[in-house]
């Protein structure tokens, strides 16, 4: 890509050459008196897997949603594909969302819709295929995820782990360029979610996306990430490689790592004693 | 200070509200296009058409029955005080042009409100507590297309015809009430009511279905989409929606009422 093609917010973030696919940059969001995010700054490079972790109300879920954008930022941008997400207008908006697909954490399938339906309401809405090309599409999703055989079920006929990969199905109807996973191991029993570990691992494998995952789930964590960041009170506070994670001396990703609880505050009350 | 400042927050909430179901009924206007079934979304055409069906020909039953049982009502209370003048056979100007005018469109307001209205903000509400409306807009899919314009245009189209039944369930019932009393055959009744009702009754009526008609879809779609809190928001919602939904639509009924009595007698 010739640098004048590239964003100017952009240039400096360069690696390789290429311009980071996702680029947050000074993202301040606030809740009422909260602030959530307090000025993340993150790449994410196209191809690479990125894991977001951090603790709950760490602001990770915050800031999915809002490079997916979902939510509308107090300050700051988010560039997909160099577009600010944050100011673009609803069409270029439209279209960057085409090229994104969601796994949300609830997996969100419309439970009015056979699983089928779910997975090709993206095709139906955005292509002017055939039907039969749709259904034959659709089968092909399912599959891609290990489920056959389940478009004429509701969603609410399915288990968990099921429902989950079924939303993954309905995220790459439209072959994106970025997958989005928030917590997709959570409220799964640790079998079905090392199930869902190895289906992102495939799919970063056999379609070089780009995927971007929050999770609190270390193992899985590690088990996808090409690199990871780790969100702590709404600022991140590491970000690199596994390895690069793994041999920081920063004392809250030691804990997170390590998995100890906090110090007790000696003002607390103890809430075993009561004292 | 402190009675001050809830005044003026309560204030702002109501701007807010009402700037907020304002931009809502711009945009569900301008997404209405897409229904149609030549140039728009086959999608969206399929889902207006079961949004007729449910809350238009499901409603058509209770519609009647209560709209029959209101002209009735009307007819016997009119009946007891028009006959200690000898005027009995007014009960047909009483009933068909409190009915055309009146009680036609309110009562099927209020019974669209309880089953429709409610269920709106109901499933929209649900919609956002499981993430559904995030999926619609991550994917591109806009939720005021996508959820509200079926409903709005089939509403459109079925709240004037639930209207019709209504009025007319109301003035057969007021001819129950006359063969009974008066010794009037229906035909006779019908024609003398036909005398009574002139056409700015008929118009009047039909634009008080579809405003009401605009506030129930607008206000439980709005409620819908503002749920928080989970369930118990869901249920807050739909709760409001029917509150405000009644509120608005008395609201309307008066300004139209008034709007008819100074300006087209």
């Amino acid at each position: 890509m010739s640098e004048t093609a590239i964003h100017p917010a952009l240039r400096n973030h360069l690696r390789d050459g290429q311009p980071p696919l996702i680029s947050v940059q000074d993202l301040f969001v606030q809740f009422g008196d909260r602030q959530v995010l307090q000025g993340v700054n993150l790449d994410i490079y196209g191809g690479e897997t990125m894991v977001i972790l951090g603790g709950s109300g760490s602001g990770k879920t915050t800031l999915l949603r809002n490079i997916m954008a979902l939510d509308r930022p107090n300050s700051g941008h988010v560039y997909i594909k160099g577009v600010d997400v944050t100011t673009c207008p609803a069409e270029e908006l439209s279209a960057i969302r085409r090229v994104m697909g969601v796994s949300f954490q609830s997996a969100a399938m419309f439970n009015s819709m056979t699983v089928g339906d779910n997975v090709a309401l993206p095709l139906r809405e955005h292509t002017k295929l055939a039907e039969p090309t749709i259904r034959l599409m659709t089968q092909m999703k399912l599959a891609q995820v290990g489920l056959s055989g389940v478009e004429d079920l509701l969603p609410s006929q399915l288990s968990g782990g099921m429902r989950k990969r079924a939303s993954v199905a309905r995220a790459l109807a439209m072959d994106p360029e970025v997958l989005i996973f928030d917590e997709p191991s959570a409220g799964l029993d640790p079998i079905i979610a090392a199930g869902i570990d190895e289906l992102i691992v495939h799919l970063q494998e056999a379609f070089k996306m780009t995927i971007v995952i929050v999770t609190h789930e270390m193992h899985s964590a590690f088990l996808i990430a090409d690199r990871m960041c780790m969100l702590h009170r709404g600022k991140i506070i590491a970000v690199g490689t596994k390895e690069e994670l793994q041999s920081s001396t920063n004392e809250r990703v030691r804990q997170f790592l390590e998995r100890r609880a906090d110090e007790p505050d000696d003002e607390s009350p103890n809430f075993v004693t009561g004292f | 200070m402190t009675f001050f400042a809830s005044v003026g927050r309560s204030t702002i909430e109501k701007i807010a509200y009402v700037g907020g179901l304002g931009i809502q009924f711009w945009k569900g206007l301008r997404s209405s296009y897409r229904v149609n079934p030549i140039t728009g979304s086959r999608l969206r055409w399929r889902a207006t058409v079961e949004q007729m069906a449910v809350l238009g020909f499901g409603a058509m039953p209770v519609v009647c029955l209560i709209s029959g049982a209101t002209g009735l009502i009307m007819a016997f209370q009119g009946g007891a005080e028009l006959r200690q003048f000898g005027a009995l056979q007014f009960v047909i100007n009483l009933v068909g042009v409190s009915m055309t005018r009146e009680l036609g469109p309110l009562m099927t307001a209020i019974v669209v409100i309880g089953r429709s209205g409610s269920s709106f903000s109901a499933e929209i509400g649900t919609m956002v507590v499981t993430e559904e409306v995030d999926a619609l807009r991550s994917m591109a899919i806009d939720p005021i297309e996508f959820l509200l314009a079926p409903k709005y245009v089939a509403m459109m189209v079925m709240m004037p015809c639930l209207t019709i039944a209504a009025v007319t369930s109301g003035i057969l019932a007021g001819g129950l009430f006359t063969y009974f009393t008066l010794d009037m055959s229906l035909g006779v009744y019908l024609r003398a009511t036909l005398e009574v009702l002139v056409l700015r009754d008929i118009i009047s009526s039909m634009i008080k279905a579809i405003v009401f008609g605009t506030i129930i879809v607008h206000v439980g779609c709005f409620e819908g989409f503002q749920v928080a809190g989970g369930p118990v928001g869901v249920g807050r919602s739909a709760t409001a929606a029917v509150v405000k939904s009644i509120f608005l639509v008395v609201l309307a009924d008066l300004m139209a009422t008034a709007f008819f009595y100074l300006f087209w007698q």
